[in-house]
């Protein structure tokens, strides 16, 4: 019973705080929406029982991510602007092409998984298991990605500075050190 | 849908479903209204999540034993934090090019 | 007899010799390739001749030999195109033909073109013609010799076009080969008919006097002819193309524009007696099968005759005169072709035709060699700025005086026995047509004269510089061809070549012989009255032969009625249609796909846009589509 109310109130608030992110006027408005929303999917993942993941949507997802966010919005903002909101006939346009896609898939959805309900026993996952899981090579085991996740951040970060640093005729400086 | 709340047996899929697909839609919504550059990212980091919940949930509905809807709403989690560090560097460039970060400006490509 | 094939093969071999690399050797040792192949060409020729004549008789009567009959092409179950030489007395005789006019023309070019431009090119085209030439005359089957036909046509074309920068020359050699080309389209449709009903194309079949093979063909009717007599007429109206019978006729004149060797060569003797050729090698199926084709054969050549005659004895260009002199000739041929039967006696008009055939190709070349010389000499071809030659060009004098004797049939030369004999065929067909015939060979020796007169006697016209002899290159092609001119008469011919091999022995008609002696005496007499001094010829034309004269004079207006029908009817009729069709039709066609594929791509552009937004809604109604029928269709 506490379970379904709790998760009433999650899901109210990430379908509310979703849909007004993406029609606020402003965007610092519409980043802490996202944070509320980050934070309200981080309390389904600890209903559902997931608490690593729980701990890893908080930490990265709504901590790093949306620092980063808030950050990079007043990098690229003068103050004080508003966004300027796109012409009418788009607006309506897309609004219906998202309403038809989501009758589609909701009638999907309500063909196919109507009747399934939680099964009795709650197994967690612990972290042992966790960490076997992401560190091991049989099967059903996760090193290789882990790895690749690795190089992938190295990537993401060497390309984000490249893409992202002054070149010398932006800054007056003559002794700009390469990175 | 009363039976939803007096029943003992838990939260339906159904419901979960309900949720994330909402998400999705107002992040797909988000990205096709917004002009702003930082919106549209707004609304991607939305859509991510929603299929993030969907793993989440038919992992432990369906598949109790098993980690693999975890582990790849894990992994899915650390490719948007790149995939948002990267996108952010752009718009930075875009907005000393033109002044503001709106899409509007990015019509190189034309033809 | 399998070195026949180095006949053939000889002329080829020169050919691509001097084509491929003849632009590096120098004009002496092309002559001398050319020459030299042909030397050895004739002496093959005449050694087959020999030996063919002497070993080859089976209860006396000729046997067909076929030493290399390769299968080529097949067509269907029955027909096959096969390579192969044939040798018969007709064909052995061509040979002999062939190869000594071709070696003496050979010979008088290295002097006559000397110098020249593009003389390595000239003996390579003249290897190509005796190529093409001696493969017709040693086809096995009807189609090898269709092939070998165009070949010598495509040869005729590039000799009379010799002088390519001459636009008289370019338009002769362009009207030569179109006027052929559209009768061997007759030809052509007249070898299909044959082939189609007779199942074959091999002359051996043909000829053999089965009738079995032809009952189809007889049985088809159309239009009212068998299908036989159709294909029979249409292979006819081919070979009247190449020889210049009325209609056809109009382009042997203007072929005169080439170089006087080759005239003497192809439009004298060897390419347009292919026609005469074709009706003598298929004679049996006309003679036995379509007897009312053979008829009008006849009738056609007696006509063209007549009005190639009129019309040389007004030409004032000597090459003209001799031009229709031998359209008239071989006219000759094809009414001795015409009046023949078959058997024994009755065979004559056979093989007075080729007996015609033989000493014509000898004394035209002469004629025509002769009168390069003078050319030559005297740098015009034109009979004004002639006269008085015979005291400067001795040689060349006595023997165009010698061939002038022997067309106009005056024995002991060879024309006169062999004129004879077709004047007696006709005579035993139709007496009509043998007073005809006779009247022809009148004017034959009228217009002769008329030319030798005004070259060599009369008042001697101011010159450049003063004609002399040739050289010797060209004076002893015309003394060799001089003998035969001289002595051919007195070959037995019947106990060669005759229409069902068995010999026959020719008797003298003396009726006929005396009749038309005395006839072309006459008509001699006449001539010198009129040209031998040049103060009598008469300045004026009788009054009411002055509008006949005229026409005479433009060959009877023929080449303008062409002309007429080609532009008026042809070109502004049907061509212009055509051409309004291919203009607007076809390639307006293809321009609306080009415009049609640019309008659609102006469109398609606008798909990319380059604004981002555009991107992701195309990306986004594309994922619902596809989404949308994968789950519901």
């Amino acid at each position: 019973m506490t379970e379904q109310i709790i998760f009433y109130l999650l899901a109210i608030v990430v379908t509310v705080f979703s849909i007004l992110a993406v029609t606020s006027k402003r965007i610092v408005r519409s980043a802490t929406y996202l944070l509320f929303v980050l934070l309200a999917t981080a309390g389904l993942y600890m209903l559902l029982g997931y608490y690593f993941l729980f701990a890893v949507q908080v930490s990265v997802y709504a901590g790093g991510i949306m620092v980063l966010f808030i950050m990079a919005i007043f990098l690229t903002h003068k103050p004080g602007n508003n966004v300027s909101i796109k012409q009418g006939w788009r607006v309506r346009l897309s609004l219906l092409l998202s309403v038809a896609g989501l009758l589609l898939c909701g009638e999907i959805i309500l063909n196919n998984t109507i009747g399934i309900v939680r099964f009795a026993g709650k197994e967690e996952p612990t972290m042992q298991q966790i960490g076997t899981a992401m560190l091991g090579t049989g099967k059903q085991q996760y090193l290789l990605s882990f790895e690749m996740m690795s190089i992938l951040l190295l990537a993401c970060i060497v390309g984000a500075i490249l893409i992202a640093r002054k070149t010398k005729t932006e800054k007056n400086e003559p002794n700009e050190t390469e990175l | 849908m009363g039976e939803l709340l007096i029943n003992n047996t838990g939260v339906p899929v159904l419901a979960y479903q309900l949720v994330s697909l909402i998400m999705f839609f107002a992040g797909i919504y988000g990205f096709f209204t917004r002009r702003n550059l930082m919106m549209i990212l707004i609304s991607v980091e939305l859509i991510l999540n929603a299929a993030d919940i969907n793993f989440a949930v038919f992992n432990r509905y369906l598949y109790p034993g098993e980690m693999e809807g975890m582990f790849f709403a894990l992994f899915t989690i650390a490719i948007a934090a790149c995939e948002t560090a990267v996108a952010i560097a752009i718009i930075i460039n875009v907005y000393r090019n033109f002044g503001n970060a709106e899409v509007d400006n990015l019509k190189k490509m034309k033809g | 007899m399998e070195y026949t094939l180095m006949i053939l093969l000889l002329p080829l071999v020169s050919f691509v010799l001097l084509g491929l690399f003849g632009n590096k050797l120098s004009h002496k040792t092309s002559g001398m390739i050319g020459t030299g192949s042909l030397l050895m060409v004739a002496l093959l020729s005449f050694y087959a001749a020999g030996e063919y004549f002497t070993t080859q008789k089976v209860d006396a009567i000729f046997q067909t030999l076929v030493p290399l009959n390769v299968p080529w092409l097949n067509m269907g179950a029955n027909l096959h195109i096969d390579m192969g030489i044939l040798l018969d007395p007709l064909s052995v005789m061509m040979l002999v033909v062939i190869s000594t006019v071709s070696l003496m023309v050979h010979i008088y070019s290295l002097g006559y073109m000397k110098g020249e431009r593009g003389f390595q090119r000239y003996y390579a085209f003249l290897s190509l013609f005796t190529f093409s030439m001696m493969g017709l005359v040693l086809s096995t089957n009807i189609f090898q010799m269709y092939i070998f036909w165009e070949l010598v046509g495509v040869s005729s074309y590039l000799l009379i076009g010799f002088y390519y920068t001459k636009p008289a020359a370019v338009a002769a050699s362009k009207k030569a080969f179109i006027v052929t080309r559209f009768a061997d389209m007759f030809f052509l449709i007249g070898i299909l008919v044959l082939s189609y009903f007779t199942q074959t194309f091999d002359f051996g079949t043909l000829t053999s006097g089965n009738s079995a093979i032809f009952q189809q063909a007889v049985s088809a009717q159309f239009l009212g002819a068998s299908a036989l007599v159709w294909a029979m007429a249409l292979i006819f109206i081919g070979g009247a193309g190449k020889s210049a019978m009325f209609p056809l006729h109009i382009w042997l004149p203007d072929a005169m524009e080439g170089p006087t060797p080759v005239s003497a060569l192809i439009h004298a003797a060897t390419m347009v007696v292919a026609g005469v050729y074709l009706v003598a090698r298929l004679f049996p199926v006309y003679v036995l099968f379509t007897p009312q084709v053979l008829e009008g054969i006849a009738y056609v050549g007696a006509f063209t005759s007549m009005f190639a005659a009129v019309i040389a004895i007004v030409q004032t260009d000597i090459k003209r005169v001799l031009a229709f002199s031998t359209i008239s000739q071989i006219g000759f041929m094809m009414v001795a072709l015409g009046v023949s039967k078959f058997d024994g006696h009755e065979g004559l008009g056979y093989m007075a035709s080729l007996f015609h055939l033989f000493t014509h190709a000898m004394f035209k070349a002469l004629l025509f060699l002769g009168a390069g010389s003078v050319i030559h000499a005297v740098h015009s071809n034109e009979m004004e700025k002639m006269g008085g030659l015979r005291k400067q060009m001795p040689v060349t004098h006595l023997t165009f005086l010698a061939a002038c004797l022997a067309i106009a049939g005056i024995p002991p030369f060879s024309g006169f026995f062999s004129k004879d004999e077709i004047l007696s065929a006709t005579y035993q067909y139709n007496t009509g047509l043998g007073i005809w015939m006779t009247l022809v060979a009148a004017l034959t020796a009228f217009y002769i004269f008329r030319l030798y007169f005004s070259i060599f006697w009369g008042k001697e016209k101011q010159h450049a510089h003063t004609p002399q002899e040739s050289p010797k290159s060209m004076t002893f092609p015309l003394i060799f061809l001089a003998i035969p001119t001289l002595l051919a008469g007195f070959i037995p011919f019947g106990q060669f070549v005759t229409a069902d091999r068995a010999p026959y022995s020719i008797h003298m008609d003396w009726l006929v012989a005396v009749i038309s002696v005395i006839v072309a005496l006459e008509a001699i007499f006449i001539a010198s009255k009129l040209y031998q001094h040049p103060d009598k010829k008469p300045a004026t034309v009788p009054s009411g032969l002055k509008g006949f004269h005229k026409a005479a004079s433009h060959r009877f207006y023929v080449d303008e009625v062409y002309l007429l029908i080609t532009r008026k009817i042809l070109f502004n009729g049907i061509s212009r249609a055509f051409a309004w069709f291919d203009r607007h039709v076809v390639d307006g066609f293809i321009n609306g796909l080009a415009t049609a594929t640019d309008w659609l791509s102006v469109r398609i552009r606008g798909f990319q846009s380059g604004e981002t937004e555009w991107y992701a809604w195309v990306f986004l109604f594309g994922t619902l589509l596809i989404t949308a029928w994968m789950l519901f269709v």
